[in-house]
Formats: C-alpha cells, sequence, structure tokens
C-alpha cells in the first residue's frame, strides 16, 4: 500500500457516551400510512426506528453524548483540543455547531472546533484525525461526536430505516484510556449512491446501487487493509461491528469477509432504533464498550456514501470497568423509549407545517 | 429574540451559571450583580448543579404558533438544592408530572426565529435517567 498508513502507538478512547431520543416508530405503522406490503420492508430487519422529539437536533443529541463521553473520560472539559461535529443533518447550513457544544460544555475558548461533512462517516474520520492530533502531541484530549435526525422523504423506503440518535468519545493518549487503537485504516472512491443537493430537504439514493459498489466494496476494502496492516484474522477478534443502514447489510458483510454472528450480535443496534447515520456503527461501539471485558478486541468499520470507509481495530483495557457506570449505557436509554404511531412523528419531525414555505 | 440577546445569555441558559453571594453565602439564579437575599454587591458567577426535584408546575396547553409544536408545555420550579430556578420540563407526558419528581438538566431548544432566524437552545428539564439512589 503506498500511502503507508502506520499503525497506531498511544492512542485510545478515554471515555465514550451515546444519546438516544425517547421516541420509538415501529415500521409497520409507516407502512400502514403509505400501504407498502410487510413483504416490502420485512427484508430491511428492523422492527422500529428512533424518533426525536419537537425540542431535539443533531446538536442537543450531540450535546448529551458528549457530556457522558466526557464524563466516563473523568476530565476536564477545558483540557480538551478539538471538537469535531460529524453530521448530515446539520442544523445551520452556515454556521457550525461544534461551537455550540463546545461552549455549553465549557470547552471553548481554546480549542479547534468543526463541522464534518461526508454522509455518514464524517464522525469516523474525526476518530481518524483525533488519533493523528493526539500521537502527534499537539493536544492531549479530542471529542469526536457522530450525530444525526436523519432525514427522509416521507413515502420512501429511506423512511422505514432513516432514525435519530448520537455518539461520541473523548480520544487520548494509550496511557489510562478504556481501549487503545491498534489500528485504522481508510478506503474511499468517488461512488455516487446516496446524496442531498444543497437547499434539497431529502437525500436521494441509488436504491441497489448502495449495495455491491458502495457499502460492500468500500467496508470490504478498508477491513481488508486493516486487517493486512496488523496481520491479524477475523478470528483474532472478539467483537465486529460495522455501519448499519438496516438489519441486513453489517450481517452480510461481517459473514463475506469471516465473521461469526457471535462477534456481530452486540454491536448491532439498526435492528431497534434504525439508521443513525454518523451514530450508526459508533453506538454499536459504544454498546459494546458498554460490556466489553479488558483484554478484548474490537473491530468497527462505519462507512459514508460518496463513499468511503474506516476501520479501526481496538483492545480494552483494566479501566473499562471503572468508567462503564459513570454515564448512561445504550440499554438506560432503550428503558425511558415510549412507542408513537405516524401521526406523532410528522409532528415531532415536522413533516406537516403549519405555513406553505 | 436577537441573536445579540441570545450570545448574551448563553452562560445562564446553557451552562446553568448562576450568582453566589460572598456576604451571605446563598446562591441564585438567574445571576444578578446584587444579591437577592441581602443586597451586598459581591457575587460571583456559580455553576448550579444539574440535578433536583420538582417543587410545584403547571402546564400551558394554549401557545403561540411558535411553540405549536411543543405544545402542550409543562413549566416547573425545581428545586437544585442551593437554588431553585423555573424551567421547562421535556420528555415526559403531562400525565406523568409529579412534585418531588426527580429531574436532570438537558440541552434543547427552545426557539427558532422562523425558518432564516437564529436557533435558541436552553437547558430544560426531564425526569431523571438514571437514579443513581
Amino acid at each position: 500500500m503506498s500511502v503507508g498508513f502506520k499503525a497506531e502507538k498511544g492512542t485510545g478512547i478515554h471515555g465514550w457516551g451515546v444519546y438516544v431520543p425517547r421516541y420509538l416508530l415501529p415500521l409497520d405503522d409507516i407502512a400502514r400510512v403509505w400501504g407498502w406490503a410487510k413483504q416490502q420492508y420485512a427484508g430491511l430487519g428492523v422492527e422500529s426506528k428512533a424518533i426525536a422529539g419537537p425540542d431535539e437536533d443533531s446538536t442537543t443529541m450531540g450535546y448529551e453524548a458528549a457530556l457522558n463521553a466526557i464524563r466516563r473520560a473523568r476530565i476536564e472539559p477545558k483540557s480538551i483540543g478539538a471538537v469535531f461535529f460529524g453530521t448530515e443533518s446539520k442544523p445551520y447550513a452556515v454556521k457550525p455547531s461544534a461551537t455550540i457544544i463546545a461552549d455549553a460544555l465549557g470547552i471553548a475558548p481554546i480549542t479547534m472546533a468543526s463541522d464534518l461533512e461526508f454522509a455518514c462517516r464524517a464522525a469516523s474520520e474525526a476518530l481518524r484525525i483525533s488519533i493523528g492530533l493526539v500521537s502527534s502531541g499537539m493536544m492531549n484530549y479530542s471529542l469526536v461526536i457522530g450525530s444525526d435526525t436523519a432525514q427522509a422523504m416521507p413515502g420512501d423506503v429511506l423512511e422505514f430505516t432513516a432514525s435519530s440518535g448520537a455518539a461520541a468519545f473523548v480520544v487520548g493518549p494509550a496511557s489510562g484510556s478504556a481501549a487503545f487503537f491498534e489500528g485504522s485504516f481508510t478506503y474511499v472512491t468517488d461512488t455516487p449512491d446516496f446524496w442531498r443537493r444543497e437547499g434539497m430537504p431529502y437525500p436521494r439514493h441509488g436504491e441497489g446501487f448502495t449495495g455491491e459498489p458502495a457499502y460492500f466494496h468500500h467496508i470490504i476494502n478498508s477491513v481488508r487493509g486493516l486487517l493486512d496492516q496488523l496481520g491479524l484474522r477475523p478470528s483474532d477478534f472478539d467483537y465486529a461491528v460495522f455501519h448499519q443502514p438496516n438489519g441486513k447489510f453489517p450481517v452480510k458483510v461481517g459473514k463475506i469477509l469471516g465473521f461469526t454472528m457471535e462477534q456481530l450480535k452486540p454491536g448491532l443496534v439498526t435492528p431497534i432504533i434504525g439508521n443513525t447515520y454518523n451514530a450508526s456503527a459508533l453506538i454499536g461501539l459504544a454498546k459494546i464498550l458498554d460490556e466489553a471485558k479488558p483484554g478484548q478486541r474490537i473491530l468497527v468499520a462505519p462507512f459514508g456514501s460518496g463513499a468511503g470507509s474506516d476501520a479501526f481495530s481496538l483492545i480494552v483495557t483494566d479501566n473499562i470497568e471503572s468508567r462503564r457506570g459513570l454515564a448512561p449505557t445504550f440499554s438506560d436509554y432503550l428503558s425511558r423509549q415510549v412507542r408513537i404511531d405516524y401521526s406523532l412523528y410528522a409532528r415531532y419531525r415536522e413533516k406537516i407545517r403549519l405555513m406553505p414555505k | 429574540m436577537s441573536a445579540p440577546i441570545v450570545w448574551r445569555f448563553k452562560e445562564s441558559k446553557q451552562r446553568l451559571v448562576g450568582g453566589r453571594c460572598d456576604s451571605c453565602g446563598r446562591a441564585f439564579y438567574p445571576l444578578t450583580y446584587g444579591c437577592p437575599y441581602c443586597g451586598a454587591r459581591s457575587v460571583k458567577e456559580f455553576v448550579l448543579p444539574r440535578e433536583g426535584k420538582i417543587v410545584s408546575y403547571s402546564i400551558v396547553y394554549s401557545t403561540t404558533d411558535a411553540a405549536r409544536f411543543e405544545t402542550p408545555i409543562v413549566l416547573a420550579l425545581v428545586d437544585l438544592g442551593v437554588a431553585r430556578v423555573i424551567a421547562e420540563i421535556t420528555d415526559i407526558d403531562p400525565s406523568e408530572v409529579s412534585e418531588d419528581m426527580k429531574v436532570e438538566a438537558v440541552l434543547r431548544k427552545v426557539r427558532e426565529e422562523g425558518e432564516s432566524g437564529v436557533i435558541v437552545y436552553a437547558l430544560k428539564f426531564r425526569p431523571l435517567l438514571v437514579d443513581g439512589d
């Protein structure tokens, strides 16, 4: 590999946090409203999706995930040298969410802060940037946030999975981390599988084209690149988590790469909460950290349309046990969820308009 | 609400920064230049706790168009131990709210100035997610 990605030395995750909103919409109710037959959407492998409330957006959800990550990291907010916010549902087209979160959490003003965009893998790229910033010695800690209130045109197949949620990680030195990075690898190409043009409220996608040339091609190449770099095999990992646009793709790509259901199942979250876009694979990683044991090895491979994938290998340390109880877990957020119907979802996500545009 | 006003109040609205009097030692919210209890001018900024209990509440069913999507709105007096604040309670069905309910601060949207104006973020409170007691 000519680019020569180097195995990471000396960086790790000090704190992790998730946010899943309170409201849950069963897919059967979407089908009821738009006249879909069960066999048309059953193959997605998703039962329900999380819906942000009327006073929530990607900034508020990212704030709470970041608060949880900082609590677990047990660091002073002022010691964070960078805040990266990965999203494709920015509340402002121009004005960073990263500064809102940095100020509200007491991190600003002496910090880098920016919003990143690369469909569903912007936050994943932020992890790689943070590894570079910390390992180079430029700063001690970097905060990475992936958060989306995923958009989908009403009645489109995408509406069955597009959901809301956030994940955040404090990246710092390997020493004192809850899990350290063993290696990372990135694979990108120009592939028009999914996009949203400026000013358009909903994205468009290439139907079946989103699969083989996009999702599968990029994840398979990033993971194989990482395994070659580290000299590891799938059987060397205890867990594997991939981007989860639905419940079917992550299982299929895992099996193509040689992983078992035992490795895949702990990180699968989309069947319950839907596709949270930038938070999809990262909530899966956070859920694994909620239960992983010291010494275990985790593979995580997010994907973003357009298209690209990063693969990371992490090894859990002894510090994990003392960090877990410092913030709510993925299960804590699920325990408070209430089911809503399509009419409330339409109101909460402002599919109903009070005034014409 | 103008952008300068949103900016001016961000510390109190987004970080629960109130005041504490050097003279009588009591905390209060919002921050004022003089202590509301003893009148002393020696007041310092003080970040209030994020968890508390509902003392009393009111449910607002009739709102403006700007708040239509959030209606009904639960407003409560929340006791944070060292001070009391009036705040909106979110993530709750009005039938579930009660006095003495444990709550915690969360950042939420409280207002949008139309489709092109500033978005106002502030702390609200929601039922405590994980009760450590």
